[in-house]
């Protein structure tokens, strides 16, 4: 299925307006999103390490909102918007799913959790994107990178 | 999740008694990839019933939380089976990923293959 652009959506080179991407939720729709992303990130020349971490967060909170969010049911969408800012990546997801409360999410670095195989997602959201935010309801994220550097 | 083909998601070698394990994907983050690629690691324990595993990371670029819920996975499995996992040739960018999760201290990572399989 592809991919819907809505309107508002814009040449790849254009900084200033938001993107607005709409996927239903199957996790082969996410990587598609966060391919594109990664694509216009290095035409804006974000170094590396930034495209590292912005698409560590995006599967994350993609996932997070397909698999715990939607609960995979494909019915359900999955709202994206984006901006690529000069120095600034922003993006905000949003799910149709009843949402979490992150604060309450347990600290997959104590040592009684270290063998958990889940729960590492928020965490790696915080560490890599500069700001983190969660609305009230938990069932959307909106998170930004600040750029750290230019290649080349 | 079986919509994806079985494809061969790792590359298997024995080297002495230590089975070297070298992945074909360069991103270890998609869900169905992930889910593949821990049902071929686990059938390593499970069924062939391998007791000495290293994992060579030389390959891969990105690394997701669903990926270490499957190496966690699997370290447990060799250690109810007695046996050992090792991870190396991690690249900088994905060790920070475990250093932050603190995983860095659950599994044993060594910088180079040599060093690793001398580890066992």
């Amino acid at each position: 299925m592809a991919i819907q652009v809505e309107k508002e959506s814009q040449p790849m080179m254009d900084q200033r307006r938001p993107c607005h991407i709409l996927i239903p939720s199957d996790p082969s729709e996410a990587r598609r999103v966060q391919e594109e992303i990664e694509t216009i990130l290095k035409a804006h020349q974000f170094c590396e390490n930034d495209i590292f971490g912005i698409r560590l967060a995006l599967e994350e909170a993609l996932i997070n909102a397909i698999k715990h969010g939607n609960r995979m049911e494909r019915g359900k969408q999955v709202r994206i918007t984006y901006q690529v800012h000069a120095d600034l990546f922003t993006v905000h997801i949003e799910d149709e799913g009843g949402g979490f409360n992150p604060n309450a999410l347990p600290d997959p670095t104590a040592e009684e959790n270290l063998e958990r195989p889940c729960g590492r997602g928020v965490m790696l959201m915080r560490h890599f994107m500069s700001e983190v935010s969660f609305n009230d309801s938990g069932n959307s994220v909106t998170m930004c990178k600040h750029r750290n550097g230019r290649t080349g | 999740m079986t919509s994806q083909p079985r494809r061969k998601r790792l590359e298997v070698e024995d080297v002495g008694d230590v089975t070297v394990v070298n992945f074909t994907d360069r991103k270890i983050l998609d869900e169905q990839n992930i889910q593949l690629i821990g049902e071929q690691l686990f059938s390593l324990v499970d069924e062939s019933g391998r007791k000495k595993i290293l994992l060579n990371f030389g390959n891969v670029e990105y690394l997701s939380s669903a990926a270490l819920g499957k190496l966690i996975t699997l370290n447990k499995k060799l250690q109810a089976a007695g046996g050992r996992l090792i991870l190396c040739n991690i690249d900088p960018q994905i060790y920070e990923v475990f250093e932050i999760t603190k995983l860095n201290k659950l599994f044993n990572i060594h910088k180079e293959e040599q060093a690793a399989l001398q580890a066992f």
